[in-house]
């Protein structure tokens, strides 16, 4: 009844605490007894005196109420120097938002899992780095690109090179009149020789020159 | 050996009459396929399937198919094989009134290269984004003094804000175009660059990259496919997509949606398909190809809606949990019960519960109503599906780098090989304009247009461009195509005369051409066309146009405001429109002055009629 009568006297130094311990755990999750309770209240007694070196709170300082199902309470911290008034609420959430991951870590929760509801975590910074990922990965492809172009580029005029000398080649050997033996289809070209080649009547029908369907 | 009197240079190159020719037949379908299946089969078929019934929907896009789509296609084919010219010559060479119809292709095909560009960018600067983790449209960033997220983020959901803002980096209204988005110009570049790569020598090079891009999109969509089916809620989602619901079909604009999708998903009128059985052996059964190409592209839209259904009842499934579990929270929280009592399967069972126990207090939890439903019925198509959508569902993927990047080098791949039809519809028939073929190289020429059409697309880089791109989408790219398509189909059918025509296709294929054919060419595409056309129009005009912006400051943001155009947008999107319809007349009417001046020459000669079997005697085929 004592600690009843600090709740409703001092509401604004009294936080709500909600745990889900199902939701983080799962199979692994442990019941929330008598035991549990007695670890919190010695985490915010461990809390308080890391915060100030001044004030020897005890784990009987720290008051707890209203437990339900959910696992949700209420808790205040009494000074012990002057024993029926609270902790003010500024101190013990600074001293909570100091110690939050010692307290998360020995009941195996989180931020999320182990919430103060007047106390609200910070946001983490987002990690940038340096250089844009998608410059660098933009950077690759397009070098890849720039290659395949300049050498296929490159082939084509080395093609068309290539192409220039052979047919002014050719053009030099006929006019020195020089028979090349090539062999096409087993048939040597020098009898398919075109500037000395006639029509040969048989073969100039036109007819021929589709194969029938 | 029949070969005595072969002009030497048949010889020593393979091209029998100097034009380039395909490596071996599939590498030709491939390029057709690559063509027709496109964006669209992924993000506008499965879309049109759901908000039409469904599995009915299936009824009148394979009437279509039959009546519309194939014919017109195996005209084109058997068009392109027979003449084997470019559009512009092509249709030159058919009657020279019809080359405006080859004109108004190639003008097209110029402005759909345009932006159809700029849309594979997005997907590029995606590409880039997605090797981050966490991919940077999971999280939104904080604002400017740390104390929180940014709001814009915040109101709306980190996925719309990385396409609007980071991407887009959008105005609110099309008037204002902002600045040159350097990301987005970086990725342009890119883009270009690629498809000069491929497209360099025309169809020598298109020839082997279009075997990693038609075929790579199938081996995704597989995988999509089968990660999809395992997901939670794949089930729901492709109930949703295929159960049918017959009522649809009374609804006429599900007919003219079903109509004009298969028109715009086979790539038709833009010249492509002229240019790439152009260079076949006149003696290539076109007839088979077509039927092939149609179906096969059909058969992907089918295929494809089933990963991105599946992708999407995961999401709505996900999102439906979400809201249940959100909600399970604040009754447990509020009435202290112990966790896990209430479940997503006795949540029902509760709200009733406490709803008749604790009525004001359920009322002052304001708990949001979950419908599977209402999760399953937001539905998107377009740029909407992919870079919203799907980026949503891909986050909540475990593993959704490999899944994003794999993803959009599939879109990448889609729109590619699309693209190549595009270009070749536009390089083509410059390549047979006799000035620009003697003097420059092939390599020069296509350098010289993808440099061209990368300055003039830095415009859809501004932060108003994708406003711009709805438009060009929009006009260009709908409207001409009908009437290109119907004046094909007159023109080969009544003005060079259906007899000569099946003439000529029965001495390229084989065979007679039989009625299904006839009918359709001479009767039924015509007709469907002009019925299309006429709906189309008069959809277009019983409103004035708007469009939907992107405005933080509007009072119901998220939700997109709706806009009317202004006059001077109004006045391009009727050019647009208008301008490839435009050349028909124009070439015709011109066509005709000369003929009345000319004929005044006595020594005028009216030109030759030929037909495809003339054209072709020079042109020997080699032994099968």
């Amino acid at each position: 009844m004592f600690a009843f009568l600090l709740f409703v006297s001092d509401a604004q130094n009294a936080f709500k605490v909600r745990l889900s311990i199902k939701t983080a755990l799962g199979d692994n999750a442990y019941a929330w007894d008598a035991n549990e309770e007695y670890l919190f209240k010695a985490m915010v007694a461990f809390t308080m005196r890391r915060y100030s070196t001044k004030t020897t709170t005890q784990i009987s300082n720290v008051l707890l109420c209203n437990v339900t199902d959910r696992v949700s309470f209420w808790f205040v911290v009494t000074d012990s120097s002057k024993n029926t008034t609270t902790v003010p609420g500024s101190e013990v959430e600074a001293a909570i938002r100091m110690n939050r991951n010692r307290i998360n870590n020995a009941f195996l929760l989180s931020d999320k899992t182990l919430q103060f509801l007047k106390i609200s975590s910070t946001l983490a910074p987002p990690v940038e780095p340096s250089t844009p990922v998608w410059l660098i990965v933009f950077g690759v492809v397009l070098c890849l690109i720039v290659a395949a172009i300049v050498f296929l580029v490159v082939a084509g005029i080395q093609q068309r090179k290539k192409k220039n000398k052979e047919s002014t080649e050719r053009e030099n050997l006929e006019e020195k009149g020089e028979v090349t033996i090539t062999i096409e289809n087993g048939i040597p070209c020098e009898t398919l020789d075109l500037k000395a080649g006639h029509i040969n009547g048989v073969f100039s029908a036109d007819d021929e020159r589709f194969t029938s369907l | 050996m029949d070969r005595i009197l072969i002009p030497e240079h048949m010889w020593s190159s393979p091209k029998e009459d100097g034009r380039p020719k395909w490596d071996n037949k599939f590498q030709y379908i491939l390029s057709c396929i690559g063509f027709a299946v496109g964006l669209g089969n992924v993000w506008r078929f499965p879309y049109l399937c759901q908000i039409h019934g469904g599995g009915a929907f299936l009824i009148p896009y394979f009437i279509a198919l039959i009546f519309e789509g194939i014919p017109l296609l195996h005209l084109e084919l058997a068009l392109g094989q027979c003449l084997r010219k470019g559009s512009i010559s092509a249709w030159r060479a058919i009657s020279p009134y019809l080359g405006g119809v080859g004109v108004g292709s190639w003008m097209v095909s110029v402005l759909v290269s345009l932006y159809y560009n700029t849309v594979l960018t997005w997907v590029m600067w995606y590409f880039v984004n997605s090797f981050q983790d966490p991919l940077p449209w999971s999280v939104c960033p904080l604002n400017e003094n740390r104390t929180g997220l940014n709001e814009e983020c915040y109101e709306s959901t980190a996925v719309n804000y990385f396409w609007y803002r980071k991407t887009l980096n959008i105005t609110p209204d099309i008037a204002e175009s902002g600045t040159l988005q350097w990301w987005l110009v970086l990725c342009l570049a890119a883009c270009w660059a690629i498809v000069y790569l491929c497209t360099i020598r025309g169809i020598e090079t298109t020839g082997k990259a279009i075997y990693v891009t038609a075929i790579f999109p199938y081996l995704v969509l597989t995988i999509f496919l089968i990660h999809g089916l395992t997901l939670p809620g794949a089930t729901e989602g492709l109930a949703y997509l295929f159960t049918p619901d017959l009522n649809v079909l009374k609804n006429p604009r599900v007919w003219l949606d079903a109509a004009t999708q298969i028109f715009f998903s086979l790539s038709l009128a833009f010249g492509g398909l002229i240019a790439f059985s152009s260079y076949n052996p006149p003696k290539n059964d076109c007839e088979k190809d077509a039927v092939t190409v149609a179906i096969v592209n059909s058969l992907t839209s089918l295929y494809a809606s089933i990963p991105v259904f599946s992708v999407l009842g995961f999401k709505a499934t996900t999102g439906y949990w979400d809201c249940l579990d959100r909600n399970i929270i604040s009754i447990i929280n509020e009435f202290d019960l112990p966790e896990q009592s209430i479940m997503r399967q006795n949540y029902t069972d509760w709200i009733t519960f406490l709803n008749s126990s604790y009525p004001e207090k359920i009322a002052g939890l304001k708990l949001k109503s979950c419908d599977l439903q209402e999760f399953l019925d937001q539905s998107v198509s377009g740029s909407g599906l992919a870079f919203i959508v799907f980026t949503q569902a891909i986050i909540l993927m475990p593993g959704s780098q490999a899944w994003a990047i794999l993803f959009f080098i599939m879109l990448f791949s889609l729109g590619l090989s699309s693209m190549f039809g595009n270009i070749e519809g536009v390089f083509t028939p410059l390549l047979e304009l006799q000035i620009i073929s003697k003097s420059i190289p092939k390599e020069l020429l296509s350098g010289i247009i993808c440099l061209v059409s990368f300055l003039i697309a830095l415009c859809f880089t501004l932060s108003s461009g994708s406003y711009w791109i709805d438009i060009f989408d929009r006009y260009a790219g709908s409207l001409p195509l009908l009437v290109i398509a119907f004046f094909e189909v007159i023109g080969v059918v009544y003005v060079y005369k259906i007899k000569r025509f099946s003439e000529d296709v029965k001495w390229m294929t084989g065979r007679k051409l039989n009625l299904y054919w006839q009918i359709t060419w001479r009767f039924i595409s015509p007709l469907l066309l002009v019925i299309v056309f006429v709906a189309f129009v008069t959809l277009q005009i019983q409103k004035p146009p708007t469009y939907t912006a992107w405005n933080p400051k509007h009072e119901d943001f998220p939700v997109k405001e709706e806009k009317a155009y202004p006059p001077w947008v109004q006045a391009i999107c009727v050019l647009l429109a208008v301008l490839p319809c435009i050349f028909v007349p124009l070439v015709a009417l011109f066509q005709l002055v000369k003929r009345t001046w000319r004929s005044k020459d006595p020594s005028f000669l009216p030109p030759e009629v030929f037909s495809c079997q003339e054209v072709n005697r020079n042109f020997s085929h080699p032994k099968k």
